[in-house]
């Protein structure tokens, strides 16, 4: 039996070893905004935030996770739906077009935003280099990112 | 692809741990971050029946300085913790420099700096490093606990002087007082390096001139190159000149 909290949520899981936490959230707690691509750590799209940190999910196992924190996509809203900054950021900046990649972008964003609050250019794209879109050509992504320098960066809404 | 069903098992002593390895022998295999472990079972290229996670074991992350003022990393330690500690960049800066350049940060914080020594990727940037500045590796075994310096540690390709019934505790690595600097070439920000250089004086250790970090010597066509997936041997040989005339610099 494994504890975790999942988007501020207590969740008791009874999973195989082999689960990875990707597959716990996609399969097991219905979060399917969590996306699986590459399976092997080198895409970024299923980047989560554990324990407040960027990670990937599919290079955790869910029997690592016990008694940690997890946020998906589906954290970041607040309880009314309100877009967290980020993602207000990126749907003005016009940041995505599949969608396939954004929720990792997000935890990835998060985390240099809240260590820089004023990153220059050069460390947007430095920090997102975890993180691949094949949509966008990354220049909308760092443009929204750049958008919110100097402003204070809140947690994910369901950690406010 | 998953991996192929395996159980999963988390001790929370030292002692515990080795008596898992005991038991379960070639087929246990020790898990940290699990950054390199669990692509590779992804892969299929890997398929331990037992991991033993050893994330769980209080204290095996410890980051601190010890009586005779060796830096001392636990083997759990998370790479973002060292690339973050005030310590291990006031003690050894070329060691937060070299972590900087590891994958990404989403990997990073999961990452630890035990797992990949024992890894020991060629490219790998820590076993660089630990060879370079003279680190030794500390291990806990069936009889007790024995240290093994660094350029004795690695031994090939993925391939070290630990047994499959130990268990790396720590890595300490030395004070340094001379110069040090370090680079890297990679083809993408976070790839694996084609090859990476770290000076300590006027010596300069190296990755990708061979399957472990070793010294370069003073004339590079004395290395045997090979051609591989990234260039010639000819490309190679002059990257790692450029590479070590960039840290002599």
């Amino acid at each position: 039996m494994t504890e975790l909290v999942v988007n501020g949520r207590t969740r008791h899981v009874e999973v195989e070893d082999r689960t990875t936490l990707a597959e716990l959230l996609r399969d097991h707690l219905d979060l399917t905004g969590t996306h699986v691509g590459c399976e092997h750590g080198v895409c970024g799209a299923c980047t989560v935030l554990l324990d407040g940190e960027p990670a990937r999910s599919c290079l955790v196992l869910a029997a690592q996770c016990d008694g940690r924190r997890v946020v998906t996509v589906e954290g970041w809203a607040d309880g009314d739906g309100k877009l967290h900054p980020l993602q207000a950021a990126w749907r003005e900046a016009v940041a995505f077009q599949c969608g396939f990649c954004t929720p990792g972008f997000l935890a990835t964003a998060y985390d240099l935003l809240r260590e820089r609050p004023t990153p220059t250019e050069a460390e947007v794209r430095s920090h997102l280099a975890a993180n691949l879109c094949r949509c966008t050509g990354y220049q909308p992504i760092v443009e929204g990112v750049l958008r919110l320098a100097g402003t204070p960066i809140p947690p994910p809404g369901c950690e406010r | 692809v998953r991996p192929p069903p395996f159980a999963h098992v988390a001790p929370r002593s030292v002692d515990e741990a080795l008596a898992h390895l005991a038991e379960h022998g070639d087929e246990a295999k020790v898990l940290a971050g699990g950054q390199s472990l669990l692509p590779l079972m992804a892969l299929r290229l890997a398929r331990p029946a037992v991991l033993v996670d050893v994330t769980r074991v209080p204290g095996l992350d410890a980051v601190g300085v010890d009586p005779d003022g060796w830096l001392r990393i636990g083997a759990t330690a998370r790479q973002r913790a060292v690339e973050r500690s005030a310590l291990v960049a006031g003690h050894l800066p070329v060691l937060v420099e070299a972590v900087r350049h590891i994958a990404h940060v989403p990997i990073r914080t999961q990452g630890t700096v035990g797992g990949s020594l024992c890894h020991a990727d060629p490219a790998a940037e820590l076993p660089l490093v630990a060879v370079a500045i003279g680190a030794e590796l500390v291990i806990a075994g069936p009889g007790g606990e024995r240290v093994v310096p660094a350029v004795d540690f690695f031994r090939g390709f993925l391939e070290t002087a630990l047994g499959p019934d130990e268990l790396l505790t720590a890595v300490r690595f030395p004070v340094v007082t001379e110069r040090t600097a370090f680079a890297e070439l990679a083809r993408r920000e976070g790839d694996f390096a084609v090859a990476a250089v770290l000076a300590v004086g006027g010596r300069v250790w190296a990755t990708g001139a061979g399957t472990v970090p070793r010294e370069l010597p003073p004339d590079l066509d004395d290395l045997d190159l090979a051609d591989d997936l990234h260039g010639t041997a000819t490309w190679r040989r002059r990257v790692l000149e450029r590479l070590r005339a960039s840290v002599l610099a």
